[in-house]
């Protein structure tokens, strides 16, 4: 593993992407293709499943290092990375050992049929034969979540470049469902066969949000625009008349949506979809939080499909009669995506409903356009430059997204809580509350994103300076600080106290001009309800 | 059980010898104020009357103004004041700074101040007191802060600043301008290349020189300062002019920042920079340890920092430890450490 901690030591010892591409470059063309293989397992989030309990890691470091358990977990909350808290407080290493990183997975890998005896004398001789920086790594392969500055659009660079391939040829290979434990390098990567893989998605093309006038875009007759519909992003691929529904984070979704097994039977073969799955009934699309009873379910029962029945609003095609086509621009895919949607309709297949294009002859009039989403409970507008192909991954330009502005709402932060990794020294995760009629602060949201990290510096000097409580890691605080908070979208909650819960709530501004007196009640939240929630 | 008044307690204006009516780096306006060191949450402004180690004096002056009423005192020099015992002893932390014994009726009360044990071949080195009593800093009591020897990290920054120049960029490092600055341009090897001190930094650095310290000689930034000059170098910069215009405008950088808080990753990572060396000039889990079991004491005051969680562990060690809840530092922010 010492190439693979030298890899890590490049990595983390620099900024600069471009520096990253060679430290990869420099490692794959070093490593055996096995390592390469992890290598890439890794960074694209396929670790083996844990075999070994963190709870145990934790207890045994503690044990190892002499530190009481509570004194352990503190430091973990000071780090907020349990592999790294293990690698800083264990002694030094009594000796060494060159296993490569292959070797130590199937070590681990082993240790499912073990006991938990066996388990502690392989995960303590394995830490006393390491320096810290591997250790980290070996913890890492243990614990998961491996996030040390390699994205997948970074390591799919670093392989072009080794492999001297396109990107998106190199993207498209490293899509689906593969483990290094059936496949190797040369079938993964280099061999003109795998096409076989009747199941691989697309990489997705993700559009940014709108960040200029309308005016700027040109043209009005260049763009179409669609309904930004609240779901789920998906790939419904069929090819050799067997249907495959892959996830935006690359899940395979085929049995908990049964709905489109269905297009099995109908004519047209060898195309892939892209579009948005929502619950879907007579009266249109349905909430979110519908969609959500259906999702992590692997088993559908009768009922689900009746109360929540979905469809796929397609907006894309990219593979036709077997053929790529996402360098074809948009408005030809439209013209071939209608053919086969119109396809399934004259078999009368209703699962999939072509994502209808809204028609504007003007911006001001598409702006008209763009304030009924709220009412229609979409989530804005889609802009689909006319003449634009389907790029991979997350691009400027082509597609751009516009959202409807968010809901909002002032509220008093009660309760803090440390953040992880990047920000585990400052405080981030916080919860809001609002005035109820009795005059007291009722909890309604927990959020952990909007403030600067010097706003963060400073709210962690509040929180030092003004806590009341300490509950293991969270603290209640005098509740002084007023925040604007901005949400998607409202329901009602039978689990939290305030008997609301909000899509996506994170904090908009801090309001250093608001008194927490100021801040909103939950009637505020409750007429919102009234007219927007179910 | 009764125990009898602390030779030094905790008062909203700071710690305080009622024995004496003196004040040990007071937060608030007191007429006299014995000093540890000169950074600027021990070294306050606006006290009637201040006492420093001798080599403290300058820095004292050069922070709070030339007309303070202020007095050095050699290291292990006895004074008395109101018949109680005082002496300064090295704390190795930076330049002048100082470990407070107070001593009285029999009673001997260590303050420490911030301390390092390592020698970094620049400050006195710290000297270890006995004491019934000790009031300790720990500003990284958490068993995750354990350094490497300073030549360790030393050669870290050498090969950053060696692999940089040969790239042809500029490498820039940040340093506090008190204390850790100067102990790096001590200890750099100037074989490398140039070293650019940031206006602030190399201010310091006379004071440290007219104090009696010696230090290469090094140049310093100035708006004509150009690319061309600097290519290769090393700037060494406060923290917070790291993401000036006038330091981005000097060529392809590459950035370091050499702190304490750079053992763990995350704060390494919310900073941005290129690099982050461990070198700090605060005491690590070990040395804190250490210090206070060799110094005998019976009772154990923790400040700064982690100073409720280092209390509980010496407690459950057996030993009688208390969080003093002052107003030094504040562990939150990596540019804290000084």
């Amino acid at each position: 593993m010492k190439l693979f901690t030298q890899l890590y030591r490049r990595i983390d010892s620099t900024t600069s992407v471009s520096r990253k591409v060679s430290a990869l470059v420099d490692y794959f063309n070093e490593a055996s293709d096995s390592d390469k293989l992890w290598t890439i397992a890794l960074f694209t989030h396929r670790r083996p499943r844990r075999t070994i309990q963190t709870a145990l890691l934790r207890t045994w470091a503690a044990e190892i290092a002499g530190l009481p358990q509570w004194l352990f977990e503190e430091s973990y909350h000071t780090v907020g990375d349990l592999a790294e808290t293990i690698a800083l407080v264990l002694p030094e290493p009594k000796h060494s050992q060159d296993k490569s990183l292959t070797e130590w997975i199937k070590a681990i890998i082993d240790q499912r049929e073990k006991d938990e005896n066996e388990k502690k004398h392989f995960v303590l001789s394995a830490w006393a034969s390491m320096e810290k920086d591997e250790r980290f790594l070996f913890n890492k392969l243990i614990t998961g979540g491996f996030r040390i500055g390699v994205s997948q659009k970074l390591m799919t660079r670093a392989l072009a470049t080794f492999l001297d391939k396109e990107e998106n040829h190199v993207a498209h290979r490293l899509m689906g469902q593969w483990s290094p434990a059936d496949t190797d390098f040369e079938s993964l990567l280099v061999r003109a066969d795998w096409q076989d893989d009747l199941s691989k998605p697309y990489p997705f093309f993700l559009a940014y949000a709108l960040e200029r006038e309308l005016v700027d875009l040109g043209p009005t007759n260049a763009w179409a625009a669609e309904w930004k519909w609240d779901g789920i992003r998906a790939q419904l691929i069929k090819r050799k008349g067997v249907v495959f529904v892959w996830s935006r984070g690359e899940e395979l979704i085929t049995d908990t949506f049964p709905e489109f097994k269905a297009i099995r039977e109908v004519a047209a073969d060898n195309f892939v979809l892209d579009g948005e799955i929502v619950v879907h009934d007579e009266s249109g699309v349905r909430p979110f939080n519908h969609l959500q009873k259906r999702l992590g379910r692997k088993k559908v029962s009768r009922k689900m499909l009746q109360d929540y029945p979905v469809k796929l609003l397609a907006y894309d095609l990219l593979e036709y009669e077997g053929q790529d086509i996402r360098i074809r621009p948009y408005a030809k895919r439209r013209e071939y995506l209608n053919e086969i949607l119109f396809g399934l309709q004259e078999k009368a297949e209703k699962s999939i409903l072509l994502s209808e294009e809204v028609t504007f002859d003007s911006w001001i009039e598409l702006k008209d356009v763009h304030e009924k989403a709220r009412s229609l409970k979409a989530e804005g507008l889609m802009l689909k430059e006319k003449n634009s192909g389907y790029l991979d991954g997350r691009r400027r330009g082509g597609w751009w997204k516009w959202k409807v502005d968010p809901f909002t709402i002032d509220a008093v932060m009660l309760y803090a809580q440390r953040g992880h990794g990047r920000r585990s020294n400052l405080f981030t995760d916080f919860t809001f509350a609002v005035w109820d009629d009795s005059g007291s602060l009722v909890p309604f949201a927990k959020a952990y994103s909007g403030l600067t990290d010097s706003e963060f510096a400073e709210v962690t000097n509040f929180v030092n300076r003004n806590t009341i409580e300490r509950f293991g890691p969270v603290r209640s605080v005098v509740p002084e600080l007023v925040f604007e908070l901005a949400f998607e979208g409202i329901n009602t909650s039978k689990r939290h106290k305030s008997g609301v819960a909000l899509r996506f709530p994170r904090i908009r501004r801090w309001r250093k001009d608001k008194l927490p007196s100021e801040a909103n009640n939950l009637a505020d939240l409750k007429a919102l309800l009234e007219v927007y929630g179910e | 059980m009764h125990r009898k008044k602390d030779l030094v307690a905790l008062t909203n204006r700071g710690l305080y010898v009622e024995a004496a009516d003196v004040y040990i780096d007071p937060w608030k306006k007191v007429n006299r104020a014995l000093i540890t060191h000169g950074h600027s949450d021990h070294a306050r402004w606006g006290n009637k009357h201040y006492m420093c180690a001798n080599s403290s004096v300058e820095i004292l002056k050069h922070r709070l103004g030339n007309d303070l009423s202020i007095q050095g005192v050699a290291f292990g020099e006895k004074i008395y004041i109101n018949g109680v015992n005082f002496s300064f002893h090295p704390a190795g932390h930076v330049a002048g700074s100082a470990q407070i014994r107070v001593e009285h009726k029999g009673e001997v009360c260590v303050v420490t101040g911030d301390y390092k044990t390592e020698n970094d071949g620049i400050t006195e080195p710290f000297e270890l007191m006995r004491c019934n009593t000790i009031i300790t800093e720990c500003t990284f009591g958490l068993p995750v802060y354990i350094w490497d020897r300073q030549y360790l990290v030393m050669e870290q920054v050498h090969d950053w600043w060696a692999s940089n120049s040969r790239d042809g960029k500029v490498s820039v490092i940040t340093a506090y301008s008190l204390g850790k600055a100067q102990r790096l341009i001590h200890a750099l090897d100037m074989n490398i290349g140039k070293v650019f001190c940031h206006p602030a930094i190399a201010k310091m650095n006379e004071v440290y020189r007219s104090s009696g310290f010696r230090l290469p000689e090094t140049f310093v930034l100035s708006p004509s300062t150009t690319k061309k000059a600097v290519k290769g170098g090393l700037l060494v910069v406060p923290p917070a002019a790291l993401d000036s215009k006038a330091i981005q405008n000097l060529g392809t950088l590459s950035t370091g920042i050499a702190s304490g808080w750079m053992a763990l990753r995350g704060n390494r990572r919310r900073r941005n920079a290129d690099r982050g060396f461990v070198l700090s000039d605060h005491s690590d889990w070990i040395s804190l340890n250490r210090v206070i079991e060799e110094s005998g004491a019976s009772r154990i005051l923790t400040t700064h920092g982690y100073s409720v969680t280092f209390a509980r562990w010496l407690s459950e060690k057996g030993l009688n430890a208390q969080p003093l809840n002052t107003e030094f530092g504040d562990n939150t922010s990596e540019d804290s450490d000084h």
